[in-house]
């Protein structure tokens, strides 16, 4: 059920400024793809418009092509939110409901999706939270609020969230960037794990993790401050972090710059 | 695109499921949804608006039973009905409930419109009528019910003076009792106070008219004053000062707490005293926002009209000692002839609405303009 | 006004650092001397002056309740009727007669149809202008609601009488006509200056208060959980409900119940509008009507001694009534402090 997404010349604005520049990719499915870069070089951006998050801000739209196996996410008849149900996001900070359950928040999406009865609701929030590797660590305390866990329970909570429904793509900004480093290690473990299910697609600061989790990188940066980001290079992980062919990647690789 | 295509094509995706025992249940709690789906075109909800219009009129006029007001209520919730049911059945029911939540959220602000905008034009086109040279010029003394003239000097002057002597108490205290609960207090006390200034900014206008009544008016005047209860000028400034305080305490305790700590510490590590810093310091980072919320409660106490009816007593004339027998102020001048029999009073009343109104709104606007420039604000 | 949220006071996160002289001393000196105590002693004047000042807010609201209480109880020792039960109001008559429960049920009943009618539509504009509105629209919008309530009461009781009596007297006769079988359309006429109009009027009145709080409630409502709810594959509305609600539902409480705070206190507009007769029914086309506060605007002029203190005595208890309001309010903003305060 993952899937394959093709981006052809996605540019996307926020305003009148140009965030992204003409982004042409492909992320094959069941893998880890990671886009490195330095900051304000528009990963973010062009992850927040794979499954169409970018144009929640006021102003910001994105032109250009982004195919979730041949169909285009960005045609006009497309409804945004089955978009969104089948491409799933992590965000950088855990952002549980802080008003509901534990339990509450796995089963949010599928609430949403009009499930109502209460054994397939369990049963889902149990393999949601198995999967997130979280079930041992919550299962006596499911009706405690979200917010009482610790980081990076929450984040691996909303990883457990966004997983319930099923989604085809797994889209992470920064998810381990407000985490110790204990916390990250799961989360990456966690990610290994779910990339048989899920096309993986992570936006990450830590070259080290980028290295670690991922099957392909893709590089970004910006030719100056106010230009749009761009991106570089993209290919093998095992490429880009041993061999790089453009020389600003392996700047950056090296810590020279970013 | 078609529907049938579109369900063609859901059909014939068949998900490939590596749950061994959780396929079957997956499909069923969570089925692949289709990324197309059909859309509820633009004209659809026109169509939907202008059938609603006309079934609406078709009903009401034919059977005589309502006017023009009728007919939009009408076609309002046909309209609400028929956007339900038509994405209901296109869109299906998710985009149903959003599409008319959203437009009931529409409808909710234009309701709110309407008045506004009949105030606003009512005021003006109302009250611009007597804004002469008696209007500003001369009082209601002498003037019976069949002189058109007449004017609101005297209610002006009073309204001056009372906001103004409220202000003179109004601002020391609340900014000294602001300072204690943000600089000095802890633990019960602080809380307490902070908790019953909330309480305080509740308090009806006519309570805090009847408490200046009851404590100054009919209790400690008699004693200066010979016996005789002292209706005037000062007792509605001390009406307007209850008033006025919580909402003062409130945006300055407010002001102060935005005030950076390492402003405080960075005086204290130079040896000046906690007073001195306070109000060297402090108070004037924070003066810009104080001043704003002092201008936001003169403005609510320029428009009171109860406690200056219970304690001012609202003269016809012309008195500027505040200390000393009836004054009136603009807002009981509006009450006053918005209850008077004369034919002329419905102008003047109108007329003292508009200048209320307009003082009113210069100090509002007045003070967002201080607030803006505030160092503390965003 | 969008305010951040308040830093920690910062007066109770410094410790009590010692108070120096203000010229600099010799190190000796710093266990005592002149101007250490001077400086300490003037530092002790303006706590003390402030504490003051901070204890005035107790010492009013005591007084009030004690002043009105004062000059309320010979009133009341005169009163030939129950108080609370009596439902008309002759205080100088021989022997006086007067109750609250004509006036008392006014003030609630008056209270309840403005909330009935302004909550959903505050909610409404409130989620339009934090949510739905595009943001130049939602600030100018914003600002003329911060006006709408700036506007004086009197005024509005000006425009009820004026513009707002016309339109409700036809729709009191139509309702009358075609809902009569409806107790509270029941009343044949006259129609116009009845619980219908206050209840209207006071709904316009409390629309902005309601609006502008429970606006920058939604305001708050964290932007990750909005996020985190459209990222489901949430509709605005589903977001709405899932994300912003929920968080505001305090703020909403407050928001509501301060505007019913001020539903009840309303005074000059209601005094303006209502038929200003002692009637006890649910009647809202009929004129008639009053409510605490409008009896006292209304009879104080020709009030003789017992029936001020009789007035006095009706607004003690709308005092009490709310006070309790307010404080319950409160007590929900307080529980939820760092969302709301900036807000209120």
């Amino acid at each position: 059920m993952a899937k394959r997404i093709e981006a052809v010349g996605v540019t996307a604005y926020y305003g009148s400024f140009k965030a992204i520049d003409s982004i042409t990719m492909t992320i094959e499915p069941k893998s880890v793809t990671a886009l490195i870069g330095p900051s304000g070089c528009g990963k973010s951006t062009f992850l927040r418009s794979i499954n169409r998050m970018h144009e929640v801000l006021p102003g910001a739209r994105v032109e250009g092509r982004l195919t979730v196996d041949d169909q285009n996410i960005y045609d006009p008849d497309v409804d945004v939110t089955a978009v969104r149900r089948v491409i799933g996001m992590v965000f950088q900070r855990p952002n549980p409901f802080p008003t509901m359950s534990i339990f509450d928040n796995v089963v949010a999406g599928l609430r949403l999706n009009g499930v109502r009865s209460k054994p397939a609701l369990a049963e889902a929030a149990e393999r949601a939270l198995r999967s997130a590797n979280l079930w041992d660590e919550v299962k006596d305390r499911l009706n405690k609020p979200g917010a009482s866990l610790s980081g990076g329970q929450q984040q691996r909570l909303c990883i457990a969230r966004a997983i319930a429904v099923e989604p085809q793509v797994l889209l992470m900004d920064e998810p381990c960037s407000a985490l110790d480093p204990i916390s990250t290690l799961a989360i990456e473990d966690l990610m290994l794990g779910l990339k048989d299910r899920f096309t993986i697609v992570i936006v990450t600061h830590n070259l080290q993790q980028a290295a670690r989790v991922s099957d392909k990188t893709g590089f970004f940066s910006i030719d100056a401050a106010g230009e749009p980001g761009r991106l570089v290079e993209y290919d093998d992980t095992e490429k880009i972090f041993g061999n790089p062919s453009v020389p600003k990647t392996r700047d950056y690789i090296a810590g020279r710059f970013g | 695109m078609s529907v049938t295509a579109a369900r063609t094509r859901r059909r014939a995706r068949i998900p490939r499921c590596t749950h061994p025992q959780g396929c079957a249940r997956t499909r069923r709690s969570a089925p692949e949804p289709a990324l197309r789906g059909r859309r509820l075109p633009g004209w659809a909800l026109l169509a939907i608006a202008v059938a609603a219009l006309g079934l609406a009129a078709a009903v009401v006029y034919p059977a005589g039973i309502g006017n023009w007001v009728l007919v939009t209520v009408i076609a309002a919730i046909l309209y609400l009905t028929g956007v339900f049911a038509a994405a209901w059945s296109v869109e299906g029911p998710r985009s149903a409930r959003n599409r008319t939540w959203s437009a009931l959220i529409h409808s909710a602000f234009v309701l709110a419109v309407l008045p506004l905008a009949s105030v606003t034009w009512t005021l003006v086109a109302k009250g611009s009528r007597r804004l002469d040279h008696d209007f500003f010029f001369t009082s209601m003394r002498n003037i019976g019910a069949r002189d058109a003239n007449g004017g609101a000097y005297h209610a002006i002057v009073g309204t001056l003076e009372q906001t103004g002597i409220a202000t003179l108490i109004t601002v020391p205290l609340g900014i000294c009792a602001a300072i204690y609960v943000v600089e000095y207090g802890r633990g019960p006390l602080a809380g307490t106070i902070r908790f019953f200034v909330g309480v305080m900014t509740g308090i009806p206008s006519i309570v805090a008219g009847l408490f200046v009544l009851s404590f100054w008016v009919l209790v400690i005047s008699p004693k200066l004053n010979g016996g005789r209860p002292g209706y005037s000028g000062f007792a509605a400034a001390l009406a307007l000062t209850v008033l006025m305080l919580p909402t003062v305490v409130r945006s300055t305790e407010e002001m102060l707490r935005l005030v950076p700590a390492s402003l405080r510490e960075g005086a204290y590590a130079l040896g000046v005293p906690k007073w001195k810093t306070v109000l060297r310091i402090v108070l004037p980072t924070a003066l810009p926002g104080i001043v704003t919320g002092v201008m936001l409660a003169l403005a609510r106490a320029a428009g009171e009209t109860a406690p200056v009816l219970l304690v001012a007593g609202g003269g016809a004339s012309i008195n500027v000692n505040p200390f000393q027998d009836n004054q009136n102020s603009l807002a009981l001048l509006t009450f006053q002839q918005a209850g008077d029999a004369s034919r002329y009073a419905p102008a003047r009343a109108w007329s003292a609405a508009l200048t209320l109104v307009a003082l009113v709104l210069i100090l509002t606007i007045a003070a967002k303009l201080v607030a803006g420039r505030s160092p503390l604000a965003r | 006004m969008g305010k951040p949220i308040p830093i920690r006071p910062a007066g109770a996160s410094v410790p009590g650092e010692p108070p120096h002289p203000p010229r600099l001393a010799p190190a000796s000196a710093l266990g005592g001397g002149g101007p250490r105590r001077r400086t300490l002693s003037a530092d002790a004047v303006f706590r003390g002056v402030t504490l003051a000042a901070g204890a005035m807010v107790l010492v009013v609201i005591v007084a009030i309740a004690i002043f009105l209480g004062y000059q309320a109880v010979p009133a009341l020792g005169r009163n030939s009727a129950n108080f609370f039960t009596y439902q008309d109001w002759f205080p100088d008559s021989a022997p006086p007669a007067f109750g609250i429960a004509a006036t008392g049920f006014g003030t609630v009943y008056t209270a309840v149809i403005a909330l009935a009618l302004a909550v959903p539509v505050s909610l409404g504009i409130a989620l339009y202008l934090s949510h739905y509105a595009p943001r130049q629209v939602a600030t100018a919008l914003g600002f003329l609601i911060d006006l709408l309530a700036a506007v004086p009461s009197v005024v509005f009781g000006l425009w009820g009488r004026d513009c707002l009596y016309t339109p409700v007297r036809e729709l009191s006769a139509w309702l009358n006509h075609y809902v009569g079988w409806f107790p509270p359309f029941h009343g044949d006429g006259p129609y116009g200056r009845s619980f219908l109009l206050g209840g209207v009027l006071l709904a316009i009145m409390i629309l902005p208060i309601i609006t502008s709080l429970s606006r920058e409630v939604f305001r708050q409502s964290p932007k990750a959980n909005e996020e985190a709810a459209l990222a489901l594959g949430a509709t605005k509305w589903e977001m709405i409900r899932t994300a912003v609600l929920p968080y505001a539902r305090p703020g909403i409480i407050a928001a509501v119940m301060l505007g019913l705070g001020r539903a009840l206190g309303e005074t000059i507009a209601l005094a303006m509008t209502l038929g200003n007769t002692n009637i006890l029914g649910f009647d809202l086309v009929t004129n008639g009507g009053t409510t605490i506060a409008a009896n006292i605007a209304n009879k104080f002029g020709e009030a003789g001694d017992t029936g001020r203190g009789a007035l006095i005595a009706s607004g003690l208890f709308l005092f009490g009534i709310t006070l309790v309001v307010n404080v319950i309010a409160r007590a929900v903003i307080f529980r939820r402090r760092e969302l709301t305060e900036t807000a209120v």
